[in-house]
C-alpha cells in the first residue's frame, strides 16, 4: 500500500512538471519492441487484475436489471414504460439520443483527427472506437424496444419484399433515423476492425497459448505487414476517415431531424442539426475522459495517455460546450423573437414550469461548470477532469430529458396537459444498459488491445527514415 | 506459375531506414517478385518498391455511385411506382425526403467497398502463407523489417541473389520453404 502511496505521490509531482512543458504524444525512452510488448502485454501476459473482475462483476450486475426490463417489457407490453399521451416520448429516446451522442467522440477521434493530422489521437483512438460501437448497442435497444415487439417490426423499418406487398415510408424522419443508425453502426465496426487487423497479428505472434493464437490468427485473416497489404491498407484506411466523418455529422443531424421535423414548440427549429452535433461531441469527449481517466490509472498507460491527451480533450470539451451553450440561448431568442406565442410560453415553461429545476440543473452542468476549463491549472488537474466529465455526462442526458419532457407536457391545449416521470422499468433499462457497456467495455479492456500498437510504432522516434534512405524522385514524378 | 524448389530468400534488418535503403537497391539490381514486410506502414517503402497505385479509390468510387444510385432507385421506385401512398399531401416523388436515406446509402457501400476492396486486393484471408515458415518472421508484426526476393522472379539464383542479399547488411539470410 505504502508503495501505491509513494507512485502516486511521484507521478502527481511528474505530473505537475508536466503542465508547464508541451508535453509529447508518447514518453521518451519507448522503442519498437517495448510499444508492443507493453500493450500486448496487457491482454496475453499480464494476470487479471482485481480491479478487473471487480469493474465487470459491476457491469455484469447492473447488465442483468436490462434482462429484467426486457422480458418484462416483452411479457406485459410496452405500458411498463412510463410515456402516455400527451408525452409520447420518454426516457427511451432521452437514452437513446444520449447513448448514441456519445458514440460520436469515438468516430471524431478516429476519423476526423486523422485527417486532420492530429497525432494525439493514436493512443485514444481504439478504445474511443470501441465506446462508440458499445455506446450504439446500447443506443439501439431503445427504438428496437420500443416498438414493442421488434420481430414484427421489421417490415416497416427495412425495405424488403414482404407478403403484405408494403414499403417503409421514406418520408418519415424516423425511417431515415433507421438508415443513419444502422449504417453508422455498420461502417464504425467495420473502421474498428480494420484498425485491428494488424494488432491480431501482433497478438497471434505473440500469443503463448495455442488456443490465443488461433483466435488471434483467425481475426488477423493472415495479415503478414506485407508492403503491398499496407499500401492498399493505408488507402482504405484514408477513405474509411473520409467516409466516416459526413457520416458521423448526418446522424445527429438525423438524431435532429427526429425533433426538428415535427412542429411542436421546442423542436421544431433550425438550429438543432448543428447544436445536436456539437452536443454529441461534447457528450462524447466527456465519456472518453471518464474512460480513459481509470484506464490509464490502473493500466499504468501514462506514457501512451499522457496529460496532452487529456488537456486537448478537454479543450474540445470546452469548446462544443461553448457551442452547445450557444444553442441554448439562442433557442431562448428564436421564443421571443418569433413572436409566437407557443413559442414563447415553451421557453417561459422550460425556465418557470413544473420541470424548472430539470432546466437549471442543465444550465449549471452544460454552461457554467465546463466554463473552469478555462483555467489551465484545472484543466490539468486529473480528479478534476473526471469530476467534470461526469458532470456534462449528466448534463447532457438532461438536456435531451429537457428537450424531449418539457416540449411535450404542455399541449396545445391545457385540457390535454400532462407529466412524465420514468417508471421502475425506465429506469431499469437505462441502468441496464449503462451495465450492457460497461460490461462490453471490461470484456475490450481485457481481449483485445487498448491502444493501436502499429500506430503507436509510427509515432516513436526510431520509426523516422533518413534523408539518404529515400529514393530521389525521378524527373517528372512527383510525390504526393 | 512453375513450382520452384523453394519460396524465396528472405533478409532481416533491424531499422526502418535499412530496409528501405535495401529494397532501393533490390529494385535497382533487377528483381521484380519482390515484397517487404514492416510491422507499420511504411510510404517510403512502397515507394522503394514502385508499387503500382492501388486501384482501391476506383472501387470505392464504384460502390459509392451503386448507393447513390440503387438508394435513391429504392425510393423512387418503392414510393411513385410499388406503393404509393398519400402522406399529408406530399408528392408521391418527395425528393427532399429521400436524400437522407440516399446519403446513407452513398456512405454504406462506399464503406463496405473499401473495406471488402481492400482484403480482395490483398488477397486476404489468407489462412497460409510460406513467409510463416521463416521463424524469425514473427518478429515481422513486432519490431523487425524483412525483405523477400521470390524464386519466381527471372533474375533469381539461389547462390548468387542469397550473395547479394548478404551485401545489403541484413541481420540474417534465410531460405523460405514452400
Amino acid at each position: 500500500m505504502s508503495s501505491d502511496l509513494h507512485s502516486d505521490q511521484a507521478r502527481a509531482a511528474r505530473e505537475a512538471e508536466l503542465r508547464d512543458r508541451e508535453v509529447p504524444v508518447v514518453e521518451p525512452g519507448h522503442d519498437f519492441a517495448s510499444v508492443t510488448e507493453k500493450i500486448s502485454a496487457l491482454v496475453l501476459t499480464r494476470k487479471t487484475p482485481r480491479f478487473w473482475w471487480v469493474g465487470f462483476a459491476f457491469g455484469f450486475l447492473l447488465l442483468q436489471l436490462l434482462f429484467v426490463a426486457i422480458a418484462n417489457l416483452l411479457f406485459r407490453g410496452i405500458g411498463v414504460w412510463g410515456p402516455n399521451v400527451p408525452v409520447g416520448w420518454g426516457m427511451d429516446i432521452i437514452n437513446f439520443v444520449w447513448w448514441i451522442g456519445i458514440g460520436h467522440a469515438g468516430t471524431l477521434i478516429s476519423a476526423i483527427l486523422l485527417l486532420l493530422r492530429q497525432d494525439w489521437r493514436t493512443s485514444i483512438n481504439r478504445f474511443a472506437e470501441a465506446m462508440t460501437l458499445f455506446a450504439v448497442a446500447c443506443a439501439l435497444f431503445y427504438p428496437i424496444f420500443h416498438t414493442g415487439r421488434p420481430w414484427l417490426s421489421f417490415y416497416w423499418l427495412f425495405p424488403y419484399p414482404n407478403t403484405m406487398g408494403v414499403w417503409p415510408n421514406f418520408r418519415s424522419p424516423l425511417i431515415w433515423d433507421v438508415f443513419a443508425v444502422s449504417t453508422y453502426a455498420t461502417v464504425s465496426a467495420l473502421f474498428w476492425y480494420v484498425g485491428l487487423i494488424p494488432d491480431f497479428a501482433t497478438l497471434r505472434d505473440r500469443a503463448r497459448s495455442k488456443k490465443f493464437a488461433v483466435v488471434y490468427g483467425m481475426l488477423a485473416m493472415g495479415w503478414r505487414g506485407s508492403a503491398k497489404h499496407w499500401h492498399n491498407y493505408e488507402t482504405a484506411y484514408l477513405l474509411l476517415a473520409g467516409l466516416a466523418t459526413p457520416l458521423v455529422i448526418s446522424v445527429h443531424t438525423v438524431v435532429s431531424f427526429d425533433f426538428a421535423v415535427g412542429i411542436i414548440p421546442g423542436w421544431h427549429a433550425t438550429i438543432f442539426p448543428p447544436y445536436f452535433v456539437a452536443g454529441a461531441i461534447y457528450a462524447g469527449f466527456a465519456m472518453v475522459l471518464t474512460l480513459s481517466i481509470p484506464l490509464r490509472k490502473f493500466y499504468g498507460l501514462e506514457d501512451f495517455i499522457t496529460m496532452r491527451h487529456l488537456e486537448n480533450m478537454a479543450k474540445v470539451m470546452l469548446a462544443t460546450g461553448l457551442i452547445v451553450a450557444y444553442g441554448y440561448m439562442m433557442e431562448s431568442f428564436m421564443a421571443w423573437y418569433s413572436a409566437n406565442p407557443y413559442e414563447k410560453f415553451m421557453i417561459v415553461n422550460r425556465m418557470t414550469g413544473p420541470y424548472a429545476h430539470m432546466y437549471w440543473a442543465l444550465i449549471v452542468c452544460n454552461v457554467i461548470a465546463p466554463n473552469t476549463l478555462w483555467i489551465k491549472s484545472l484543466r490539468t488537474n486529473v480528479p478534476y477532469l473526471f469530476f467534470m466529465s461526469l458532470v456534462v455526462s449528466v448534463g447532457m442526458w438532461l438536456e435531451r430529458y429537457v428537450i424531449i419532457v418539457t416540449s411535450l407536457h404542455r399541449d396545445f391545449l391545457p385540457s390535454s396537459w400532462g407529466m412524465y416521470s420514468g417508471t421502475f422499468y425506465d429506469w431499469s433499462a437505462f441502468i441496464g444498459t449503462i451495465g450492457l457497456f460497461i460490461t462490453l467495455l471490461f470484456l475490450f479492456i481485457r481481449f483485445l488491445p487498448v491502444i493501436s500498437i502499429f500506430e503507436m510504432r509510427t509515432l516513436l522516434p526510431a520509426a523516422e527514415i533518413p534523408d539518404e534512405a529515400v529514393p530521389a524522385p525521378r524527373p517528372g514524378e512527383t510525390h504526393p | 506459375m512453375k513450382r520452384t524448389e523453394i519460396y524465396g530468400l528472405m533478409a532481416e534488418f533491424t531499422d526502418p531506414g535499412s530496409v528501405v535503403a535495401a529494397a532501393r537497391r533490390v529494385r535497382e539490381a533487377g528483381y521484380r517478385n519482390v515484397d517487404a514486410f514492416s510491422p507499420y506502414p511504411i510510404e517510403e517503402l512502397s515507394e522503394a518498391l514502385e508499387f503500382h497505385k492501388s486501384k482501391l479509390p476506383l472501387l470505392v468510387l464504384i460502390g459509392g455511385a451503386a448507393g447513390l444510385v440503387g438508394g435513391y432507385g429504392l425510393q423512387y421506385w418503392t414510393s411513385v411506382i410499388d406503393y404509393p401512398l398519400n402522406i399529408g399531401g406530399r408528392p408521391f416523388h418527395s425528393w427532399v425526403s429521400f436524400i437522407p436515406v440516399t446519403f446513407e446509402i452513398t456512405i454504406l457501400l462506399a464503406a463496405l467497398a473499401a473495406v471488402l476492396g481492400m482484403l480482395a486486393l490483398n488477397g486476404l484471408p489468407e489462412p497460409y502463407h510460406p513467409v510463416f515458415n521463416v521463424e524469425r518472421f514473427a518478429l515481422a508484426s513486432k519490431d523487425r523489417f524483412f525483405i523477400c526476393i521470390e524464386a519466381t522472379d527471372p533474375k533469381f539464383d539461389h547462390d548468387e541473389t542469397w550473395r547479394f542479399l548478404v551485401s545489403l547488411g541484413p541481420r540474417f539470410v534465410s531460405d523460405v520453404e514452400h
